[in-house]
């Protein structure tokens, strides 16, 4: 019994914290310019939350619940078409 | 827009409660993109450890396990030698990380007798160059002059007094078959060097610089832009040493140090007056000898 309780406690499941939506910390939110972009995925490559998904076809969006607004992928974008806008909550 | 559900489970999630710019958090997924799930992960206490594991939840999809602070070397020693007794190990790789605190200060006697035993385990220092996770505390890995809680800057003194140990030499030292450096500013190298670094058998170490917007004191968007900072003013060279020869370095357009000092707030006290501009001095000092000891050549 103890040991099940341990394990239960000790032992978390792979990638739970997918329900931690992260994405509540942010002011600036990042709003991509999709006419601009150009499919490079240097924002998906270079995020620290890892939430940037996409692929070449049908370009990159970053993942609101998550992303933390940083701003990084607007600072590495190599066409700059990422802008960081203050969030109107 | 694309929202991840649990069928979507990646090597390392979202939802882990790094600070916005983590260059840390960056490091682990490219770390763990590089090296596929066939990985076992030991981690000293640190800020990977806290971020990723918010009790009950966890950002790790290979498996994962908290050591202390201490002695992370000698539980992958563990780990490893458990999956060799038990006819296992060639479904999975040892992979222990540590902060520059583990590594450097606390954890470093057990490191050291993991060199000497030889095992197979791949040892990732993340340098983020103080104790971050507990209020940015001096670490041997500080560098020079840094401002931290235990090394302010003031009257009687302008930061961290001690240069960074050179923790890559000491671990070539060990005779190590693999020994790199690498920054997250530069990810198709760090992809390079993990996947090199899995073809070794033996002990292998790489030592990752991850900038730290709340220690370092630089805006969360520059993360990337000072990890390449750090590599261009030649404070923090990257290289790697097979078999205890140098391998390769990196060779870059050399910046002065002003220029990676001064967007941080750690050095913000080396610009208000004539005594810090003489610690400036003595830093570009340190990164010449880094651009005259890799041979790296300034590229024009």
């Amino acid at each position: 019994m103890v040991a099940k309780r341990a394990k239960n406690i000790l032992i978390g499941n792979p990638g739970t914290s997918l329900a931690n939506k992260t994405g509540s910390w942010r002011v600036f939110m990042p709003v991509y310019d999709k006419t601009k972009c150009t499919a490079c995925g240097m924002c998906a490559m270079l995020c620290p939350d890892g939430c940037i998904h996409g692929d070449k076809a049908k370009k990159y969006d970053p993942d609101y619940d998550y992303c933390k607004g940083c701003g990084v992928c607007a600072k590495v974008c190599p066409v700059k078409c990422i802008t960081m806008k203050e969030e109107q909550k | 827009m694309t929202t991840q559900t649990a069928e979507n489970v990646k090597l390392f999630n979202s939802g882990h409660t790094a600070c916005a710019g983590c260059g840390l958090a960056l490091a682990a997924r490219l770390v763990l993109q590089a090296t596929g799930p066939k990985v076992i992960i030991v981690n000293a206490t640190g800020c990977l450890e806290v971020f990723t594991t918010r009790s009950p939840q966890t950002a790790w999809g290979v498996p994962w396990i908290h050591s202390l602070f201490e002695n992370q070397a000698a539980v992958a020693t563990g780990v490893e030698a458990a999956l060799r007794a038990l006819g296992r190990g060639d479904e999975a790789r040892v992979i222990a990380w540590g902060g520059d605190g583990a590594s450097a200060d606390i954890g470093f006697g057990g490191i050291s007798g993991m060199w000497e035993r030889y095992d197979d385990v791949l040892y990732i220092c993340y340098d983020n160059e103080a104790y971050m996770n507990t209020g940015i505390q001096r670490s041997g890995l500080t560098p020079f002059k840094g401002h931290t809680s235990t090394s302010p800057a003031g009257k009687a003194s302008l930061g961290n007094m001690k240069q960074k140990k050179n923790i890559p030499a000491i671990a070539v030292a060990h005779g190590l078959p693999y020994v790199a450096t690498a920054t997250v500013g530069y990810p198709k190298d760090l992809e390079r060097k993990v996947k090199k670094a899995m073809e070794f058998k033996g002990p292998r170490y790489l030592q990752i610089l991850v900038p730290c917007p709340l220690g370092w004191g630089h805006a969360t968007s520059d993360t990337i832009t000072m990890s390449k900072l750090a590599v261009e003013s030649g404070l923090n060279p990257i290289f790697e040493y097979i078999d205890g020869k140098l391998a390769t370095a990196m060779t870059v357009k050399q910046k002065p140090v002003e220029e990676y000092l001064k967007p941080q707030a750690r050095f913000k006290h080396l610009f208000r007056d004539a005594a810090g501009a003489e610690q400036v001095k003595l830093i570009q000092e340190i990164a010449n000898n880094n651009f005259a000891k890799f041979k790296v050549e300034a590229v024009k």
